[in-house]
C-alpha cells in the first residue's frame, strides 16, 4: 500500500510536467493547427536560462521570470519566422519545420550553454514531507500544483476574458473569428507565447528534481505530444488528464514490472486508445466534409 | 509520366552512378557514397507512402532496425545465411506492417504520426533493452556476407567501399525501377488517388484500407532491406538505427528532395547525406545548421528542392 501511495506521488509529478507540455502542445495546436515539436525545448530552455541566470548572481524569483519571458520571446520569433511563412502547408512539411525548429535550438543552446548537466536547488528544501503513509518531496508539490495552478489560469483566462474568448473563437473558426473583427495574427503571437511560457515555467518547477541539460527536450516533447493524444488533441482538459494518466502509468509500470519498459507501457496505452478510439480521450468525433 | 520517362529517369541515375567513382578523391567516397544509396532505398518506400499514398510514419526506423538485428541475430541464433537474413527481415517487417497497418492506418494526419511514432519507439525499445540478445545501447557486430572473399578468388579485387558501392547501386535501382512500376499501374494509381481524397476515391469504389496497406508494407519492407544493408556493409549495429531521430531523418529526406518523386527523394537523400559530412568542419555548429536548413527548405522550397528547382526552371521557359 506504501509503495503504491509512492509511485503515485512520483507518477503525479512527472505527469504534472507531461500535462503541461501537452497543454503548451495545444495551445498551439488550437490556434495554428499546427503540433509544435518544439515544445520540448521551451522546457529545457526554461530550465537552462534559469540556470544559467541563477549562477550569474540573479536571485532565483528573477532568474525564472527572465527564463520565462525570455523563452516566450523565443516562441514568438519561432511563430513568427518558421510557422507564419509556411501557412497551409500539408502535415509533413509542419511537422519537419517544428522538428527542424527543435533541433535548431537544441543545436544553439550547445553552442550558446553547455553539454553538461545542470541542477537547480529546490525552492523550499528537501525535506521529505510524510503524507498517507508515503514521503513526498516538496518540490514535488510545487510541480503538482504549479501545473493545476497554470491549469485553473488558463480555464479563468479562456471563460471569463474577452480576450481568451477571441482565442477560442479563432480555434473553432478563423475566417469566422476574422469576420468580426479578431486579430488573428496576434492571437497566433499570443498564442506561441503562451505555450512557450507554461513550457518555461515547466522547466523551472522540474529542474530541481531531473536535472537539465540541452537535450532533455525530444523525449518530452515526445510524452507530451503522446499524452496530448492520448486526452484528445486540441482539449485542454483532455492535456491534463492525458498527462497525468501518462506519468501514472509510467510510474506504476517502474514500479511492479519493469523500470526499463516504463516508457514503453505509454506507447502501448496509447496504441490501444488510438485503436478503440480514434480520436484519443476526449477528442470530438470530426466529420469530413466533401 | 509516360513508360519511356522511366526508363530515361533510370538511366539517368544510373549513368550518374557510374560515372560519379571517377571524381572521387578516395576510396572512403565509396562509403559515403553506399550510405546514400542505403538511405534513398528507404526514403524511396516512404515515397511509395507519403508521395503516392499520402499516408505519413515517424516510426519508418523501426522497421531499419528489424531488417538490420535479423542481419545481426539470424545468422548467429538461427544459422541462415546473412543473405537469407536480409529476406526474413523484410519479411518479420512485412507481416508486422501488415498486422499493425489495418488499426494504426485508420487513423489521421496526427493521430497517424503519433501511432506510427509509438511503434518506432517500441522497437528501438526492445532492441536497447534487451542485451541478451541484442547486446543492449553498445551495439552487436554483424556476420559478413561472404561474398567479397568468393568474387576476390575469382580474381576479382575490390574494397570494401567499392563493393557496397556497387550492391546498393544495383538493389536502389531495382527498388526505383519497382517504386516507378507502381506508380504508372493501377494500385499506383488508386493509391495516388486516395492522396487526393479519401471520400472520391471510395466513391468510385477503391478499396481505400486496402491501397493504404499495401502503400505501408511495401515501405516497411523497402526500409528493413536498407536496415540490412546498412548493418552488413557497416559490419556493427546500433539500436539508434531504430530510433526517432532516424525516422524523422528519413521522412525529411524524403520531403526535403521532393516526397512527389522517386528521384528527388533520391536527391534529398543525397544532401542529407553529405550534409553531415561537410558540417563535420563546423563540429559544434552541425545541429544548429541542420535545423536551419530543414526550416528554410519546407519554408522556400515546399515541393522539396528537385520539383521546386524543376518548376522554377519551366516557369522561365528555359
Amino acid at each position: 500500500m506504501d509503495a503504491l501511495m509512492q509511485f503515485i506521488y512520483s507518477g503525479l509529478t512527472v505527469g504534472a510536467v507531461y500535462a503541461l507540455v501537452a497543454l503548451g502542445f495545444t495551445i498551439i495546436y488550437n490556434a495554428s493547427d499546427v503540433v509544435n515539436f518544439a515544445q520540448g525545448e521551451f522546457v529545457m530552455l526554461g530550465g537552462m536560462i534559469t540556470v544559467f541566470a541563477f549562477d550569474a548572481g540573479l536571485p532565483l524569483p528573477l532568474a525564472a521570470l527572465t527564463a520565462i519571458v525570455a523563452t516566450a520571446a523565443i516562441g514568438v520569433a519561432l511563430n513568427k519566422f518558421a510557422i507564419e511563412p509556411a501557412r497551409g502547408a500539408p502535415v509533413v512539411s509542419l511537422i519537419i519545420i517544428t522538428i527542424g525548429a527543435s533541433i535548431l535550438i537544441r543545436g544553439a543552446s550547445q553552442v550558446i550553454f553547455d553539454k553538461q548537466l545542470h541542477r537547480l536547488p529546490a525552492f523550499s528544501g528537501d525535506d521529505p514531507i510524510h503524507l498517507l503513509g508515503a514521503t513526498l518531496l516538496p518540490q514535488s508539490l510545487w510541480v503538482i500544483c504549479g501545473a493545476f495552478a497554470i491549469f485553473i489560469g488558463l480555464w479563468l483566462f479562456f471563460t471569463r476574458t474577452l480576450l481568451g474568448k477571441a482565442v477560442l473563437a479563432t480555434a473553432n473558426n478563423r475566417l469566422a473569428a476574422q469576420l468580426v473583427g479578431i486579430n488573428t495574427g496576434f492571437v497566433m503571437t499570443l498564442s506561441f507565447a503562451l505555450s512557450a511560457a507554461i513550457g518555461a515555467l515547466a522547466g523551472v518547477l522540474v529542474t530541481p528534481i531531473t536535472l537539465v541539460s540541452y537535450d532533455v527536450g525530444v523525449g518530452l516533447a515526445l510524452k507530451g505530444f503522446a499524452a496530448a493524444m492520448l486526452g484528445g488533441m486540441g482539449n485542454p482538459k483532455g492535456a491534463l488528464v492525458g498527462g497525468l494518466l501518462l506519468g501514472l502509468f509510467e510510474a506504476l509500470t517502474a514500479g511492479y514490472i519493469s523500470s526499463q519498459y516504463k516508457e514503453a507501457v505509454a506507447f502501448v496505452v496509447i496504441l490501444a486508445v488510438l485503436f478503440v478510439m480514434p480520436q484519443g480521450l476526449f477528442g470530438e468525433k470530426k466529420t469530413e466534409r466533401v | 509520366m509516360t513508360g519511356k520517362s522511366k526508363w530515361i529517369q533510370l538511366a539517368v541515375l544510373a549513368i550518374i552512378m557510374l560515372v560519379l567513382p571517377f571524381f572521387f578523391p578516395s576510396g572512403y567516397y565509396y562509403r559515403v557514397g553506399a550510405l546514400i544509396f542505403v538511405n534513398a532505398l528507404s526514403v524511396v518506400g516512404l515515397v511509395i507512402l507519403i508521395g503516392y499514398a499520402g499516408q505519413i510514419s515517424l516510426g519508418h526506423a523501426g522497421f531499419a532496425g528489424i531488417g538490420a538485428y535479423s542481419c545481426a541475430l539470424a545468422p548467429v541464433h538461427l544459422g541462415l545465411h546473412p543473405a537469407l537474413a536480409v529476406l526474413l527481415g523484410a519479411g518479420i517487417s512485412g507481416v508486422l506492417a501488415l498486422l499493425i497497418g489495418r488499426p494504426i492506418l485508420r487513423l489521421k494526419g496526427y493521430y497517424l504520426a503519433v501511432a506510427t511514432l509509438g511503434f518506432g519507439i517500441l522497437v528501438s525499445m526492445i532492441l536497447s533493452n534487451e542485451r541478451g540478445l541484442t547486446g543492449g545501447p553498445d551495439g552487436i557486430s554483424v556476420p559478413g556476407l561472404g561474398l567479397r572473399p568468393l568474387l576476390r578468388d575469382m580474381g576479382l579485387r575490390l574494397s570494401g567501399g567499392e563493393f557496397w558501392y556497387i550492391v546498393n547501386a544495383v538493389v536502389l535501382l531495382v527498388s526505383i525501377w519497382i517504386a516507378l512500376n507502381l506508380y504508372q499501374s493501377a494500385t499506383g494509381r488508386a493509391m495516388r488517388a486516395l492522396h487526393g481524397s479519401e471520400t472520391a476515391a471510395k466513391t468510385v469504389g477503391i478499396d481505400v484500407a486496402r491501397f493504404k496497406l499495401q502503400a505501408f508494407v511495401l515501405s516497411a519492407v523497402y526500409a528493413s532491406v536498407a536496415g540490412s544493408l546498412l548493418a552488413l556493409q557497416n559490419g556493427f549495429i546500433t539500436p539508434d538505427v531504430a530510433g526517432f531521430m532516424h525516422s524523422v531523418e528519413m521522412v525529411t529526406m524524403a520531403v526535403l528532395g521532393g516526397v512527389g518523386s522517386v528521384l528527388g527523394a533520391t536527391f534529398g537523400a543525397a544532401i542529407l547525406t553529405l550534409l553531415p559530412q561537410i558540417l563535420t568542419v563546423f563540429a559544434d555548429y552541425e545541429q544548429l545548421v541542420l535545423g536551419f536548413v530543414m526550416i528554410l527548405v519546407m519554408i522556400f522550397l515546399p515541393l522539396g528542392l528537385l520539383p521546386s528547382i524543376a518548376a522554377r526552371v519551366r516557369w522561365r521557359g528555359v
